[in-house]
């Protein structure tokens, strides 16, 4: 019995970082379905997340709930001031280049938060309390609880934008074919330019949740790699896929990590990887990619 | 480029170097890396061997990448493949460290040619990430198979022996390493005017079309990781014999993007921009480190800013190359070629 509430437990803690996954892929999804960049540089963005919630929180002494928009913000504004800069000139270039310029930027970032705050990993300010919270009577820590009930209503939110928000139904627009978009007035690089700020923002958020949890170092990036199998895994253009794919890579990895031991959580994500690129190489519910000569 | 050189023989046709000036400065060059061991004190020596050694993995991502177009950021680890098998062969077999090079390039090309079977059902992207998840259950399995990688604490190698004579000395390695990347550079050079060269190029131009035309992608895709993978193979042999530690943590995956780096920094698809980009990726560091120890007695803690500062540049320069010089260093090149050709007179 108690074997079974054990599973029970690991599962809620899986599906827990699985919504951090989630969130994190959305950043990568959003990105991509407007600009068709892939963004390896998400992982980065969430770290400049948690150290900029960080020296807000901590440095300035703000409360939590002004550090956290401050945080987003911070990430959305880098996110702005590289889609200008960098992504920009970029266009039309082979993905791969587009590709290569965002690793480009991780690894500036990467340099930057160690430069600014040193290689020493940090605890973040506790914001949310660590009383447990039990569901029947398994045990969920409170943080990996809010961050799941956060990382869902933020998914959801974005659901809704989508459907109904202006600025939502020009972004699937344009990720549907361009050429129209501009044809129906809708302003293309704008929405670029929305989809950088959004995602990176997304990014920074998750960062604050992902630090508040595990704390943060320069090289809390490497998550960055599990939310890129998680695109990969469920379609780089689908949110739903986002979504399924975070809470399913986040239970196996969970389930990898208790039961094989922490060693194998990384391999069994990878591993799942190429099973998925061999089978469904477009994700789960990504869209084919028709060649035409 | 010249125009209106009419060939009037077959070894004209076939040269590399078709003009005066270009065998000049080569022979400069040659005869300048055979005087370089005796003028360089022991710590250029070091860097010589270890930009010798990044030439010759580089080179080998050129052809896969830079040529055949597929994207890999699994060079290290197809390097670490290398290296444990030279380590393994060293200390196990005591087989003459020539045949261990080579038969760490051939574990290095069989592993590669597994690893390039995605290549034939995605590309692009999606390739460039399967290599990413290649390589990290590489490491796995170097962390893990305690049997014959010693696991965590990796393996610590006896130095190679040429007749008796161990290779310690940065010396000794100089006049190892270097004639071996040579004739791995100049392989590659060739490489491109052969029917599987021209194969390679014609699948990176558009593979749908090359399929159209008869060439078997399965086959040549496959070939072109596995050639890459020896490269990186025969390299990382070379890096064990180097450092004589092989453990897990010796090829990371920056450095598999550190030779995706250095040929876009070198400029893809030119074996010249495969060297250069590896010597300068190789050498700035070097050069930020006298620059920091420059700056040390203005700034107290400039020596802690090191390890940062190089990050920062290594991303900076990615991006800089990209955006303001796709073709890389050896596009440069070309523009002061074709610069001095006219000189005096203006373009």
């Amino acid at each position: 019995m108690s074997d079974l509430l054990f599973f029970f437990e690991v599962t809620l803690a899986g599906l827990g970082s699985g919504a951090l996954l989630s969130l994190t892929a959305l950043a990568f999804v959003l990105i991509y379905k407007a600009t068709r960049v892939i963004n390896l540089a998400v992982g980065e963005l969430l770290m400049l997340g948690g150290y900029l919630f960080f020296a807000f929180a901590a440095g300035l002494g703000l409360p939590a709930w002004a550090a956290i928009p401050l945080a987003i913000a911070g990430g959305g504004l880098v996110g702005a001031v590289v889609e200008r800069g960098l992504i920009r000139p970029m266009l039309g270039e082979s993905p791969i280049a587009v590709f290569m310029v965002t690793i480009g930027l991780g690894s500036i970032l990467v340099g930057l938060v160690e430069l600014v705050w040193g290689t020493d990993p940090r605890a973040l300010p506790a914001f949310m309390g660590n009383a447990p919270i039990f569901i029947g009577e398994a045990y969920v820590s409170r943080k990996i609880a809010i961050a799941f009930a956060v990382a869902a209503v933020v998914i959801a939110v974005f659901l809704v934008l989508f459907r109904y928000w202006r600025g939502g139904v020009a972004l699937r627009a344009t990720a549907t074919d361009q050429a129209a978009a501009y044809s129906c007035g809708i302003n293309v690089p704008g929405v670029f330019s929305l989809a950088w700020v959004i995602g990176c923002g997304t990014a920074a958020g998750a960062g604050v949740l992902l630090g508040s949890i595990g704390g943060i170092s320069p090289s809390m990036g490497v998550f960055g790699l599990s939310a890129l199998v998680v695109v990969i895994v469920g379609g780089l253009d689908s949110v739903a896929g986002a979504l399924v794919g975070g809470l399913v890579i986040g239970l196996i990895e969970a389930w990898a990590g208790t039961y094989l031991g922490g060693e194998y959580k990384l391999v069994t994500t990878f591993g799942l990887l190429l099973v998925a690129l061999m089978i469904r190489p477009y994700g789960l519910f990504g869209t084919t990619e028709i060649e035409r000569l | 480029m010249q125009i209106g050189t009419a060939k009037h023989s077959y070894q004209a046709d076939e040269a590399l170097l078709t003009t005066r000036p270009q065998r000049v400065w080569m022979a400069l060059f040659a005869a300048s890396l055979c005087i370089a061991p005796f003028v360089l004190d022991n710590y250029w020596l070091y860097l010589a061997c270890l930009v010798a050694i990044n030439v010759a993995s580089a080179t080998g991502l050129n052809i896969l990448t830079g040529y055949t177009g597929l994207v890999s950021l699994g060079q290290a680890a197809f390097m670490a493949v290398g290296a444990y098998t030279v380590g393994w062969m060293q200390l196990n077999l005591g087989t003459p460290f020539l045949l261990n090079l080579v038969a760490g390039g051939i574990i290095a090309a069989a592993v590669g040619i597994v690893v390039g079977i995605p290549s034939l059902r995605v590309k692009g992207l999606y390739l460039a990430i399967a290599t990413i998840a290649a390589s990290f259950i590489l490491h796995f399995i170097f962390v893990n198979w305690q049997s014959v990688t010693n696991g965590n604490s990796g393996l610590t190698l006896t130095p190679a022996s040429f007749f008796g004579t161990p290779l310690t000395e940065y010396q000794q390695l100089y006049f190892v390493f270097v004639p071996i990347t040579a004739l791995m550079v100049l392989g590659a050079a060739n490489l491109f005017r052969t029917r599987v060269g021209r194969a390679f190029i014609a699948i990176r131009d558009r593979d749908i079309s090359a399929e159209v035309l008869g060439i078997s992608l399965l086959r040549y895709k496959l070939m072109s990781f596995a050639i890459s993978s020896f490269y990186a193979g025969v390299a990382g042999g070379m890096w064990a014999y180097f450092f004589r530690v092989v453990t897990p943590e010796s090829f990371p995956f920056v450095y598999s993007i550190f030779f995706l780096a250095a040929i876009i920094v070198g400029g893809m698809g030119t074996i010249l921009g495969g060297i250069l980009g590896a010597v300068f990726m190789t050498l700035v560091p070097e050069l930020l480190r006298f620059g920091i120890d420059w700056l040390t007695p203005v700034l107290p803690n400039a020596a802690a800013m090191l390890s940062p500062v190089r990050t920062i540049v290594f991303g900076l320069l990615i991006v800089g190359f990209l955006i303001f010089e796709p073709k890389g260093l050896a596009e440069i090149v070309q523009r002061s070629r074709r610069y001095f050709h006219l000189w005096p007179f203006k373009k």
